[in-house]
């Protein structure tokens, strides 16, 4: 699918290692993707060991409940079982683990709080073993009742999901059931609205979407001599991991030896703990490899979940459309555990108004603790859910005033230089309107492209696709547009670092560099980027990429479109540490035969060190000889700090990425069935290091975004347990759901970052969620304040 | 669990007979689902690969008896002049891989009331042959589904071949899923015109505990038809005609709400596909004059 309008480039230039080839803002081939494309990649579910023994998780069936008793007599008695685990035979005092609150157990200790709670293990020789020997486990629960909303969380006499929380937000929330709130108030909204002629008020609501990642949650744990564990993995950081996993299993650090093992996608579930220490413990106890491996039944009580919320919004607006101000209330719903809760509520918050100019601002958002199932980190957290509210309140707004939809997000588009609610400036390019300018420019996909020559329509192409429920009767097409705005990177005073190491030597007789990250490959491409890194800042042909260990330092997660910043920032500045020592050897080595040595000009270009104006001054297989040059260093983002936690005020965000959507769909009006037929997209990525991977991100996230807007999500009822945890009845899209996807990729470069990038993963997938209601809306006259919308909303039956 | 491989019918009828709890498998698209998740743990596994006579197929003069192992994707690639309902059903199954192993012959073992075959079988009349040690009977299509996940074979019996009657006149088959491709249906509905017998028949899916015929639709289309002398004139169906047809459809729902959809939308849905599907035949039906058609099987084959 190509661009369809030409790209706005102003790409960063580059000195050292424009001549590269495979370098810096080219599109070579991913390692990993032809073994992907042909099945052979050996995901983590793939391992094997020797006399290795399977683990099983025993789960809880209730959402709420004690714990009476635990009877595992007649699972140990099962031929093949080697071990069976409770609560009471944790090793340490640290039973919790937990990305910031460590408010979760490794195993449920007298109380369950959500549907799938682990509450025991088993290992045995054979995975049905396992499990049938955890079917025998008698668990006596007596079931409590659950809190599953905000009215039945923050009721008087609410049950307290965590009666003796003692955690930092502890101190400052409303009520112990609420995890972290985070107000921000700027100017004086109620005067600003004095001034509004119109006003808009919504409320909507964004189901629990799931990553639904293809991989299971899986790994292999393998016992060591010393004592420790290797432990083989998929996941987003395995430092972060590794700070969770030793203190449950009373070792140090260095004595749990983590590996990446291949990743089949993240989203953000892989950013807690699923298997790790349960395998760990089954390994130590037993002495044996264990290996666990979550069937899709349970990978969807495995990680957590996209946080539901519910959004109240009201903006104001003068008769020319210049917004005046922006009240909202952000409610989200966490589940049992805290996972990235604060956070968040903290991108919620912090990014409520959009990417708008609004001065004028009350704003709270907050995450409840629930007995729903944990919600977490999924892409675009946060943000996804404010920028559905904000984008319906733009259209509301546009129609009350009359006004094409896009001009009144003209009007109001942040800038360079504009304030957010938290006082923070946005001191990069911060091309809003631009974006929308480019979507609306191209041209509309055909109409009726299901018309054929021949008379008979194809179904492909109408809403129901191939279940033949159509052929053009009650389809009307719809128009929508979007745009968000998603910070990048860790924020909030989190020292957020990468670690990188890189070596440059001679193999063969051909210079070779060798970079060692802890960076996790989720499918994002990040070991791709880190070779054309290397190649274009060491002036080399030949890359490897280590293995992603805990045998360098973190490189920090692979979420919050952070990777290639940070990770990407730390192999850039690691590669220029060795080009330093490289240059200094060579001067040392080389400097009496040529003067241009002293110059400071000087670069790495195709195995040589060259001056500026070209000429060679020695090859680098000279320079290196048979020493090689190493450089390990951590690189970190500008510092950020915390939000006023009363007004919400603060230097929170390191960087902001921007998208734009227009949406066009048909609607099935009478069946309610929508065929999204084009979804098209313009993304300023700052610097495009790879146009194909950052192509392939911006249509992921528009396709994520798009299951949000029309079918995926869990439905939990009542009384808070999963009614649908299976591909049968979690939709995610088919490629029959799936639109052309135009491109249009900006560069405006951000001074602040390497080579001027701008994080690209997740925008794509907040604007595309309400382009597409939008589109739908305007298909169907309907108000449709929910996501995913289901055809009962739109055929109001 | 025992696996038992028959490498005939009569062995296959033999080891039922001696073994009835023995669940048949042959794509397995069904079965082994509910073996992986353990929600099925049969104490005898019988695979049918092996009886080639499940896999084929014959084209009489009034039916085709289709083999019960015969895969969606030969009915969609083979059968679509003669069955060009269940040709389009067949279409709506799963993704490729699922077409390629799936079969009718399953549909009807699993009874669920959201298999994609039902409503066409239903539409074009069929008779499911069951036999056993004991002797083969005819089970007309719909005596077959006698509740959730129920049908009317006795622990003995296999099914050997469903007997569908050849197209005589248009069918189609529409389904509500909420997704484009590859999607259980929320509700489904068949439709086939028989102008030999001057009568029609629909068969709702996914909208009631069973498979069904709308039966008082049909008696309702069938005398307006005639009394209008419409399947002689060809005029175009009276909208108030279609939508009473389309009511009584509704009607003959009995839906339930779930995570699929909710009660009141099915009974909508059915409803329109009803209209619509008859729109589709009947236009058929007028532009091919005797109503000998392949119309709507052949679109997607």
């Amino acid at each position: 699918m190509a661009p369809t309008t030409g790209p706005g480039r102003t790409p960063t230039q580059l000195d050292q290692g424009a001549d590269t080839k495979g370098g810096v803002g080219e599109s070579p081939l991913r390692p990993d993707g032809t073994l992907k494309v042909t099945g052979e990649f050996a995901y983590s579910s793939d391992m094997w060991h020797e006399d290795m023994l399977w683990g099983c998780t025993l789960r809880s069936p209730h959402a709420h409940a004690e714990i009476v008793s635990v009877d595992i007599s007649e699972a140990l008695e099962q031929p093949g079982v080697h071990a069976v685990l409770t609560y009471d035979d944790l090793p340490t005092e640290m039973k919790n683990y937990g990305l910031e609150i460590k408010d979760t157990p490794v195993l449920a200790h007298g109380r369950v709080r959500h549907h799938g709670e682990p509450v025991a293990l088993v290992a045995a020789d054979h995975p049905e073993t396992a499990r049938r020997a955890a079917a025998k486990i008698k668990v006596d629960y007596r079931e409590l009742p659950v809190v599953h909303d905000e009215e039945s969380a923050l009721a008087k006499d609410a049950p307290l999901l965590h009666p003796d929380r003692d955690d930092d937000h502890a101190r400052h929330v409303p009520h112990p059931n609420v995890v972290h709130r985070q107000p921000i108030v700027r100017g004086d909204a109620g005067a600003a609205a004095r001034r509004a002629d119109v006003i808009v008020t919504g409320e909507y609501e964004v189901g629990m979407q799931d990553q639904a990642f293809l991989g299971p949650e899986s790994g292999l744990a393998v016992p060591a001599e010393d004592g420790g564990v290797d432990l083989y993995i998929a996941t987003q950081w395995l430092h972060s991991d590794l700070r969770q996993i030793a203190p449950v299993l009373g070792l140090p650090e260095e004595k749990v030896r983590m590996t990446l093992s291949g990743v089949g996608g993240a989203f953000g579930g892989r950013e807690d703990l699923s298997m790790q220490i349960h395998a760990c413990l089954l390994a130590l106890v037993t002495g044996k490899p264990v290996k666990i491996v979550y069937n899709r039944f349970e990978s969807f009580f495995g990680h957590v979940h996209r946080h539901p919320a519910k959004l109240w919004y009201e903006h104001g607006a003068t008769r020319d459309g210049k917004i005046t101000h922006m009240k909202c209330r952000i409610v989200l719903d966490g589940g049992a555990y805290a996972s990235a809760s604060p956070a968040v509520v903290g991108n919620a918050a912090s990014l409520s108004v959009g990417p708008y100019v609004v001065d004028d601002v009350e704003i709270e958002a907050l995450a409840l603790y629930t007995n729903n199932p944990p919600c977490g980190a999924m892409r675009g957290f946060g943000a996804v859910q404010a920028c559905f509210a904000y984008e319906a309140q733009m259209d509301k707004l546009a129609a009350e005033l009359g006004m094409d939809p896009v001009e009144l997000r003209r009007r109001n588009a942040m800038s360079q230089g504009t304030l957010l609610p938290t006082g923070q400036a946005v001191d990069s390019p911060a091309p809003v309107a631009e974006l929308l300018r480019r979507v609306k420019a191209m041209p509309l996909p055909l109409e009726a492209q299901w018309e054929t020559v021949g008379g008979e329509p194809d179904v492909r192409a109408l809403p129901g696709g191939l279940s033949n429920t159509t052929h053009g009767e009650g389809v009307v097409r719809g128009v929508g547009y979007a745009v968000g705005i998603k910070n990048v990177g860790f924020s909030e005073g989190f020292d957020d670092y990468s670690t990188a190491r890189v070596r440059l030597e001679v193999v063969g007789g051909e210079p070779v560099a060798m970079v060692h990250t802890a960076m996790a490959e989720v499918g994002q491409g990040g070991i791709t980027v880190h070779a054309q890194i290397a190649r274009t800042e060491l002036g080399v042909a030949q890359v490897t990429i280590h293995p992603a260990d805990t045998q360098v330092g973190s490189a920090g997660s692979t979420s919050a479109s952070r990777q290639t910043y940070v990770t990407g920032g730390a192999v850039q500045h690691v590669c220029r540490l060795v080009r330093e020592q490289v240059l200094e050897r060579g001067r040392e080595r080389f400097g009496t035969y040529h003067p241009a040595w002293a110059s400071a000009e000087l670069l790495l270009e195709g195995g040589k060190v060259v001056t500026d104006g070209g000429e060679v001054l020695a090859s680098l297989v000279d320079v290196l000889g048979d020493e090689p040059v190493e450089a390990e260093d951590e690189w970190r983002h500008r510092p950020t700090e915390a939000f006023d936690l009363k007004t919400g005020q603060g230097f929170g965000h390191v960087q902001y990425s921007f998208a734009a959507h227009r949406a066009v769909v048909e609607v099935d009006t009478e069946l309610g069935l929508v065929k999204v037929v084009e979804l098209a997209c313009a993304q300023d990525v700052g610097k495009a290091m790879n146009p194909q991977a950052v192509e392939g991100q911006i249509q992921g996230g528009t396709v994520q975004g798009l299951g949000l807007a029309v079918m995926e999500e869990i439905v939990v009822d009542a009384r808070a347990k999963v009614r649908n945890p299976s591909f049968t009845d979690y939709l995610i899209p088919t490629i029959l759901d799936t639109p052309t996807i135009p491109v249009d990729v900006l560069e405006l470069a951000d001074e602040h970052a390497p080579y001027g990038l701008r994080g690209a993963g997740e925008a794509p997938t907040l604007s595309s969620t309400p382009a597409v209601l939008a589109a739908v809306r305007a298909a169907t006259g309907r108000a449709l304040p929910r996501v995913p919308v289901r055809p009962e909303h739109i055929v109001e039956v | 669990m025992e696996f038992l491989r028959p490498a005939s019918w009569e062995e296959a009828l033999a080891a039922k007979a001696e073994h009835p709890s023995a669940v048949p498998i042959a794509g397995g698209t069904d079965v082994m689902v509910e073996i992986n998740f353990d929600h099925r743990r049969p104490t005898h596994l019988m695979d049918l690969n092996r009886v080639h006579e499940l896999h084929e197929w014959e084209i009489g003069d009034e039916t085709v008896r289709l083999g019960a192992s015969v895969p969606y994707s030969k009915i969609i690639d083979e059968l679509a002049h003669e069955l060009p309902g269940l040709a389009l059903a067949s279409h709506t199954v799963g993704s490729p891989q699922i077409r390629n192993r799936g079969s009718v012959g399953g549909n009807l073992g699993a009874a669920s009331p959201a298999g994609d075959s039902h409503p066409a079988l239903l539409a074009a009349g069929a008779e499911v042959e069951a036999e056993s040690v004991r002797g083969t009977r005819f089970i007309p299509v719909e005596d077959f589904y006698t509740g959730v996940k129920r049908n009317a074979l006795a622990e003995d019996e296999l099914i050997k071949r469903v007997h569908i009657k050849k197209a005589d006149g248009p069918q189609q088959f529409s389904k509500v899923g909420t997704r484009n491709a590859m999607v259980i249906a929320v509700c489904a509905f068949g439709i086939a015109l028989h102008p030999e017998t001057r009568t029609v028949r629909a068969g709702i899916g996914s909208a009631a505990p069973t498979p069904l015929r709308a039966r008082t639709a049909e008696d309702f289309l069938g005398a307006a038809l005639e009394e209008g002398g419409l399947w002689d004139s060809g005029r175009t169906i009276p909208p108030s005609v279609a939508r009473e047809f389309a009511e009584l459809c509704s009607g003959a729902c009995n839906p339930i709400d779930d995570v699929r959809g909710s009660a009141a939308y099915r009974r909508r849905a059915v409803g329109v596909m009803a209209r619509r599907t008859l729109g589709w035949v009947w236009e058929s039906y007028r532009a091919t004059g005797n109503g000998r058609t392949t119309e709507g099987g052949a679109q997607c084959a």
